[in-house]
C-alpha cells in the first residue's frame, strides 16, 4: 500500500528500527498482545517520547486502541500512548460474527470508503481537541465516530490496509511534515 | 444527519472472515482445555485461544471418538479473556458447527484432531458467518478447504506429538508446489489442477499472486522457541501451538518464549534468550510408532 504511493516503509520490531523514520503505523491485531511485545522490545518508551514530541501516527483498530486517552473492557496492565482524547472500548461491536463492512462517507473524500471492521473498537467520547471524519451506523448504534484526528494522530476503528483503497492512507501521508 | 454517515451494512463476508485471520498474522494460537490455561496464554500474549475438551497429546493417548467440547467450558473461557475465541468441530459435523457459531466463537477449526463424522464430505463453510479454519497437508488439501469456504488454512503437522517433522514436510509441500506453479505456463495450469484435485481458478490465482489467497499457519508439532522460528522462517504467517504449552514441565514461561521467538523469528539471539532455562519440553514421539496418524483424516 505505502510503496505504490511512492513512500518507503520499514518494519518496526527493535528500538533501532525508530531511527530515521517520519511517521509510524500502528496496525491491527490484538491490542493486549501488541502492547505486551511493545515493552518487552523497549520500543514503548522511545516511541511514546516521540509519539509526544509529535511523530505523526496512524492507529487502525489494535493501534486506535493503543493511542486513545481511555481504554476500556481492555486488561489493566494494558499500556497506551494517550495521543488522542478519546475514550475506546474493545469489541464493542461485538464478537466476530458481528464483524462487517460498511461504506462510509469520510469528511474530505468524494466518493464513499468501504471500510472493514474486524470486532473493532467503538469510541465512546470524543474531547474537544478531535476532529470526526467518519461514523458508523451498525445494527445497534448509530453515529459511532469510526475515523478521528487530532493534530497529526489519525485513528480508525476499521483496517484500511484490508481493502485496495489507499484512500486513507493518504489523508495519513497529507499530515507528515 | 450531519456530513458522516455510513451505508451498505453486511457481516459475515469473506474479506470480514478473512479479514480476522489477517490480524493474527504474526502471532501464537493456544490450545486451552480450561478459563485457567486461557488466562495463561492471554497474559503471555496469545493473540487467541483454541478451546478444546483435551489437548491432542491426551486425546492420542487417551483414543476413543473426540468430539466438540462442552458449551459451558467454551463460555468459561470467552468469559475470562478478552482475546478471540476458537473451538473445534469435527470434520463435516455442520452440526457441531452451527452450534459453536451460536455460541459466538470468533473461528471454527474443523479439525482433523477430533474424530471425524463425515468420510467423504467436508462442511460447507460458505454458509455460515464464522469464519472457519482447515488444516491441510498439501497445495490440493489447502485448495479444496479453501473452494468450501475456509479463510484460514494451518499445515496440519501431526499434533500432539511435539516433533516438528510433519509439520515441516506440509509446509514445504504446500509452499514448494505455490512456487512450482509460478513458474507454470497456462497450459500447465490445467495438469496443475488435476494432479492437485482442486479448482483451476484458484490454481491461477496463485500462478498470479505467488502465494495462497488466505492466510497460512502452522499447526502439529511446535513444542519449542526454535520450532517456532524454523517455521515461520519457512513461510507460515502464524503458529498454533497445542499440546506444547500446557503438556510441558511449565507452561507459562514457555508460552511467553514461543510468543517472543514467532515475533523475532529471524533474530537467532532473540530465539536464544527466549529458549533460556524453560524446562523440560512436552514428550516427544517418534512418527513412524505412530499408531493414528491424525494428519491422515481429511479429503
Amino acid at each position: 500500500m505505502l510503496s505504490s504511493l511512492g513512500t518507503k516503509s520499514v518494519a518496526v520490531r527493535t528500538p533501532d528500527d525508530l531511527a530515521g523514520i517520519d511517521a509510524i503505523i500502528l496496525p491491527g491485531g490484538e491490542s493486549t498482545t501488541i502492547s505486551m511485545l511493545l515493552e518487552s522490545s523497549e520500543i514503548f518508551g522511545s516511541l511514546n517520547q516521540m509519539i509526544g514530541e509529535g511523530l505523526p501516527v496512524l492507529g487502525t483498530c489494535a493501534g486506535m486502541i493503543l493511542l486513545a486517552n481511555e481504554v476500556s473492557d481492555g486488561r489493566r496492565d494494558q499500556k497506551s500512548f494517550e495521543a488522542i482524547d478519546i475514550s475506546v472500548r474493545r469489541n464493542s461491536f461485538g464478537r466476530q460474527i458481528a464483524s462487517f463492512e460498511s461504506d462510509l462517507k469520510v469528511k474530505g473524500l468524494e466518493e464513499s470508503f468501504r471500510a472493514v471492521f474486524i470486532r473493532a473498537p467503538g469510541v465512546e467520547k470524543v474531547g474537544d481537541s478531535v476532529e470526526i471524519l467518519a461514523t458508523v451506523d451498525s445494527d445497534e448504534q448509530t453515529g459511532v465516530p469510526v475515523l478521528c484526528r487530532s493534530g497529526p494522530i489519525l485513528v480508525s476503528s476499521f483496517h484500511p490496509e484490508l481493502t485496495a483503497d489507499s484512500r486513507i492512507h493518504q489523508i495519513f501521508l497529507s499530515l507528515i511534515k | 444527519m450531519s456530513d458522516t454517515q455510513s451505508d451498505n451494512y453486511e457481516i459475515g463476508t469473506f474479506r470480514v472472515k478473512r479479514g480476522l485471520a489477517d490480524m493474527l498474522r504474526g502471532g501464537v494460537i493456544m490450545d486451552v482445555v480450561n478459563a485457567e490455561e486461557a488466562k495463561i496464554a492471554e497474559d503471555a500474549g496469545a493473540t487467541a485461544v483454541m478451546a478444546l475438551e483435551r489437548v491432542p497429546s491426551d486425546i492420542r493417548r487417551d483414543g476413543g471418538v473426540a468430539r466438540m467440547s462442552d458449551p459451558v467450558m467454551i463460555e468459561d473461557i470467552q468469559k475470562t479473556v478478552t482475546i478471540p475465541v476458537m473451538a473445534k468441530a469435527r470434520i463435516g459435523h455442520f452440526a457441531e458447527a452451527q452450534i459453536l457459531q451460536s455460541l459466538g466463537v470468533d473461528y471454527v477449526d474443523e479439525s482433523e484432531v477430533l474424530t471425524p463424522a463425515d468420510e467423504a464430505h467436508h462442511i460447507d463453510k460458505w454458509a455460515f458467518t464464522v469464519p472457519f479454519v482447515c488444516g491441510a497437508t498439501n497445495l490440493g488439501e489447502a485448495l479444496r478447504r479453501i473452494s468450501e469456504g475456509a479463510c484460514m488454512i494451518r499445515s496440519k503437522g501431526e499434533a500432539g506429538t511435539g516433533n516438528i517433522v510433519e509439520a515441516v514436510r506440509h509446509l514445504r509441500s504446500i509452499l514448494g508446489d505455490i512456487r512450482k506453479i509460478t513458474q507454470a505456463d497456462a497450459a500447465e495450469l490445467f495438469q496443475w489442477a488435476k494432479t492437485l484435485q482442486a479448482p483451476l481458478g484458484l490454481v491461477q490465482e496463485i500462478a498470479e499472486t505467488g502465494k495462497l489467497p488466505v492466510p497460512m499457519f502452522c499447526a502439529g508439532g511446535i513444542a519449542t522457541p526454535a520450532d517456532a522460528s524454523l517455521v515461520m522462517q519457512l513461510g507460515a504467517e502464524a503458529v498454533f501451538v497445542g499440546s506444547g504449552i500446557f503438556k510441558s514441565e511449565d507452561p507459562a514461561p514457555r508460552a511467553r518464549a514461543i510468543v517472543e521467538a514467532t515475533t523475532h523469528f529471524r533474530d537467532a539471539a532473540a530465539v536464544a534468550n527466549a529458549s533460556r532455562g524453560l524446562g523440560e519440553a512436552m514428550p516427544g514421539l517418534e512418527i513412524s510408532a505412530l499408531e493414528v496418524k491424525l494428519a491422515e483424516r481429511g479429503w
